[in-house]
Formats: C-alpha cells, structure tokens, sequence
C-alpha cells in the first residue's frame, strides 16, 4: 500500500511527540510511527519524579510528562499516529517500509524526523566471563518489568554501573522489598547525576563500589552470585583480589547506544562520538531532508533537552519543506581539551535561526573549568565552571550573529 | 562536636560534601561552599521528605499495574509505611491521570494520585 504525506516522524516517544507538535502548528500532513502499543516512549516506564524542571518549570514523573504532550499532540488534526507499526527500510531518497496489521507500507514523505530513541548496552556487548544463568538484566528491562508489567525481577539484587537508570532502579527494588547489595562501577567517578546518588543509593544506604567491575557470574539455573575485583588505573581488574557477592539478579546499567540503524539504512553520516547522525543547527543531517532529535541524536540526561531538540527538528522540517533552509555553505565545530563531543557538529549558511543551542559532554570531571568560544586564535566569548561532570551535559544557547563572520570555530574547555 | 550525619548537597552540581556536627546542642554545618549548602543540611537532618512514587495493583487495565505518586513530599519515616499500605490496593480501570488512590495520608494533608490515565485492556 502507498501513502503519501509530507513529514514521517520514527518514534513516538518525548523526540517525536516534541516534534508533531511543531511542525504540526503549520499546516502540513504529520505521520508519527510508533512501535510500540502506545505513545512517550521509555516515559512510561520512568514512574519517578524529575521530570519536566526545565520544560514545564515543574517535577513530573515520566508518565505525566508523557500525558501532557500526548494530549498536545492528539488535539492536531493534522497529526495522523500510527501505533504498533514498525519501520523496516528507509532509503536515502525518504521512502520507508513499514509494517503493521493492515499490511505493509510504502510510505513517500517530503522530510523525515529521526526519533527512535536509544537502547541499553547489554551483557553480550560486556563479554563477562562465568556461566549464562537466569537473572541478568539490562536496568530498563527490569524497570519495565516491575513498573508496568507488574513483576519483580529477584530478591537479592547487584547494580553494575552506576548510570541513572541503574541508580533510580536500587531505590525502586529496595522500596518493592528487594534487598540491593550495591552498585558496582569500573569508572572511579559515578555515571549517574548527583541528585540519584543522594535520593535513591545514601537514602537507602545501598553501598557504592567505585574502581570495581564484575569479573565473573556464578550459578547454573539462576544466578547464585558474581565476582568482584578492583581495577586498576588503566581499567583491568585486579584479579588476584576479587571477592564473592551473593546474589540472585544482576542489573546491567552500562550504557545507552542510540538506535541508528535505519540511520545507516538511509546512508545517514554517523559521528563516532555521540553515535548519532552529524547535525547542523536546524537538527539536520548530512543527507538533506533528514533530521534527528533526542536520543538518536545524542543521549541526553534531561528529557526536557529532547523535548527542546524535537520543536528545533520539527520547525526546522517545515522550513526545509517550505524551501526557507538553503545550506549554500558549511563549517565544522572543533572541540578541544576536555570536551568529548558536541551537537550540533557543524553550522550551515545562512544561519536563518536567532540562536543556536549547543550540547557538549565533558571526558573528564574537573574543578574550575573555562570554556572558550574562538573564532581562528581569538577567544570571541568565554563561560566558567566550578565543576564539569561527563555525567552532566553543558547546555549553551548562543546568539547566532557570533557565527556570522567566520570560517572557523572551536570550544575549548580547559583548566582555569 | 560530634558527627551527626555526612551527605551530599543536591543543590547545585557541584555537590559539595557536608558534615552535619552537633557542637553543645548547636548544629553545625560543615563543608558547604554557599549558604544554600547549609539550608538544605538542616531540612535533611531536621525533616527530610521525598516524594513518593511507586505502583499500584489495577483490574481490567491494558497492564496489571498503574502508577501512582504523592501529591507533596512526605517525611521519610512515613515512606515505608505508606508502600505497606498501597500494596492492599487494587483499583479498576478506566482510571483518569490524577485519581486520588489514597486520600490524606496519615492526616499529612496529602494524598496519593495516579500518574497516568489508563483504559480498558479491549479482548
């Protein structure tokens, strides 16, 4: 079957709801394809509080948020949603495959909208050594699980990494009678914000192993306990020190890789940094017509950035329809020292938008950090930092006419 | 002086490390780098409270669990307590967002509601 429409968005979680709703006020026909049976994505999963600070200047549990733009979204007749439908194929000229119960799809839009979101890195991607017993789990699989499905996935559980959804999921366990043995992290520097530290490990005291690692998983039907060993500075455990952890359920929260693979499908640019498409400031790919927004894009520590990151994709898809976006010409986005990665990677002339917003991840924590904006040598701006984390994202919203006369651009965080 | 309590600021990112003393029946605070640091230490010694999320049991409903929130934070001594509580609960479905599951908690005033709507499971 054929249908034609003027913008499909992949995902219907915060990215793409962020994004109906703004390229939905123009008048054009929206198609959102969702996956899943219903829309906002993981926020349905995410029942505590923390949500929507910067957006709603409120705190939201992730379902409510979820609620708010659902209903948005649904109030624009212009927005046509389509559930439990999976998007196959996606060629670089924008045609999709999709599939649902009525059949299959083939589906001709003028932009497409990226928003599929990330997934979570997993034991196979970890090669731990030891047996394969039941009981290991990504943290967002168990956080399903008990907070939608209604199961509790052990009685004794261990935490490797200490990410945020590892962190939220120790509290979680332990308030549903679970006993949480610890939290476990390689890193000598936790990966989840300060404020999960506080309110879901020292509330509860739940002990925080850091410069530690799993080496190895014991048991045969379900898991009976892992080892645990210190790791040196380069990273490898320290074998000859390893000690036994009982325990029933192993939590992995190792990491989240954004899912591009219709991305490279659609022969879409990927940067090896954030593991999503190369952007320039209106959220567009390399490859003309394509934008991504949230966690396909970047994985963000706030929704309330995807949220932003959606309205900039979706306005910016409207315009590119419209024929306002032109891209005569480019210039890369150099990072330097402590910076590890940043979005938007490139800007592309005319600039048209009043203000760029640019999102950096630091590879260090550091005290007393500057960040320096520099056309060529010159420092054309400078902001300071009592403390960078790379758990915690820099957020800069810039006035574009700094970019307007100049060819090159690099940040630098560097040590005051 | 004597050591009450060590904790971690949550103000700000740079999460300064504080010590809570007691010095002849005073508190003091110590290792905070800005007044707020000391504000929050006295809330978190004196009347710490969070909110509350979890969920509870729902008949009829497109998953067997809905969840639900405190509409304010409550003191911590009443978080274990409340999740005994809850857990005898069953509600039906349909349920609107902002269902009050519990009303008045412990004569706190507050009360505990659903965080999503949720409809009938359609055989």
């Amino acid at each position: 079957m054929l249908k034609e429409t003027d913008i499909v968005i992949i995902g219907g979680g915060p990215g793409g709801l962020a994004s109906a709703f703004s390229a939905g006020r123009e008048k054009l026909r929206i198609l959102i394809i969702e996956r899943g049976e219903e829309l906002g994505g993981i926020l349905q999963q995410c029942i505590h509080p923390g949500f929507g600070l910067l957006y709603f200047k409120e705190e939201l549990t992730g379902p409510e948020y979820a609620e708010r733009w659902i209903k948005e979204v649904e109030k624009i007749n212009n927005i046509e949603i389509w559930k439990k439908t999976m998007v196959l194929e996606l060629y670089p000229d924008k045609k999709l495959i999709a599939v649902n119960d009525k059949g299959l799809w083939e589906i001709r839009p003028k932009a497409v909208i990226l928003a599929m979101g990330c997934r979570e890195r997993t034991h196979g991607n970890l090669a731990i050594p030891g047996t394969r017993p039941a009981g290991i789990f990504t943290a967002g699989t168990a956080q399903r699980l008990v907070n939608m499905e209604g199961y509790l996935p052990g009685e004794k559980i261990l935490i490797l990494g200490s990410g945020d959804i590892g962190l939220i999921m120790a509290r979680r366990l332990k308030l549903e009678g679970a006993e949480v043995v610890g939290v476990v992290e390689k890193l000598s520097f936790p990966g989840g914000l300060t404020r999960n530290l506080v309110q879901c490990l020292e509330d509860f005291n739940i002990p925080l192993f850091l410069s530690h690692t799993v080496v190895e998983i014991k048991g045969r039907e379900r898991l009976e306990g892992v080892y645990i060993a210190p790791v040196d500075s380069y990273g490898n455990p320290i074998i000859s020190n390893k000690r036994f952890i009982q325990c029933d359920t192993l939590l992995l929260s190792v990491g989240l890789i954004p899912e591009n693979e219709l991305s490279e499908i659609a022969e879409i640019p990927i940067d090896n940094k954030t593991l999503g498409p190369f952007v320039d400031q209106f959220l567009m790919t390399e490859r003309e017509g394509f934008f991504a927004c949230g966690n396909v894009l970047l994985v963000n520590d706030l929704v309330d950035y995807v949220s932003f990151q959606g309205l900039i994709a979706g306005e910016c898809a409207v315009k590119y329809i419209k024929g306002v976006i032109k891209r005569e010409r480019k210039i890369p986005i150099n990072i330097n020292g402590n910076l590890r990665l940043v979005v938007p990677q490139f800007i592309s002339y005319p600039i048209i938008l009043p203000e760029i917003t640019f999102y950096f991840r630091v590879s260090e924590p550091k005290y007393n950090s500057v960040l320096h904006l520099k056309s060529g040598n010159k420092i054309i701006k400078t902001w300071k930092y009592p403390i960078v984390k790379p758990a915690e994202m820099i957020v800069l919203k810039i006035n574009s006419s700094v970019f307007e006369e100049t060819d090159n651009i690099t940040f630098s965080m560097e040590e005051k | 002086m004597t050591l009450l309590k060590k904790l971690t600021c949550i103000i700000c990112p740079l999460g300064c490390n504080l010590e809570i003393n007691e010095d002849k029946g005073e508190l003091k605070i110590l290792g905070n780098k800005c007044e707020r640091g000391i504000k929050y230490a006295l809330e978190e010694i004196k009347n710490p409270k969070r909110i509350v999320t979890t969920t509870v049991r729902i008949k009829g409903g497109i998953y067997p669990v809905i969840p639900v929130k405190t509409s304010l934070p409550i003191p911590k001594d009443y978080i274990f307590p409340l999740l005994e509580k809850l857990s005898e609960i069953e509600i039906s479905a349909p349920i609107p967002i902002e269902y009050k599951v519990l009303e008045n908690i412990f004569n706190l005033g507050i009360d505990v509601v659903t965080t999503r709507s949720m409809h009938k499971k359609e055989d």
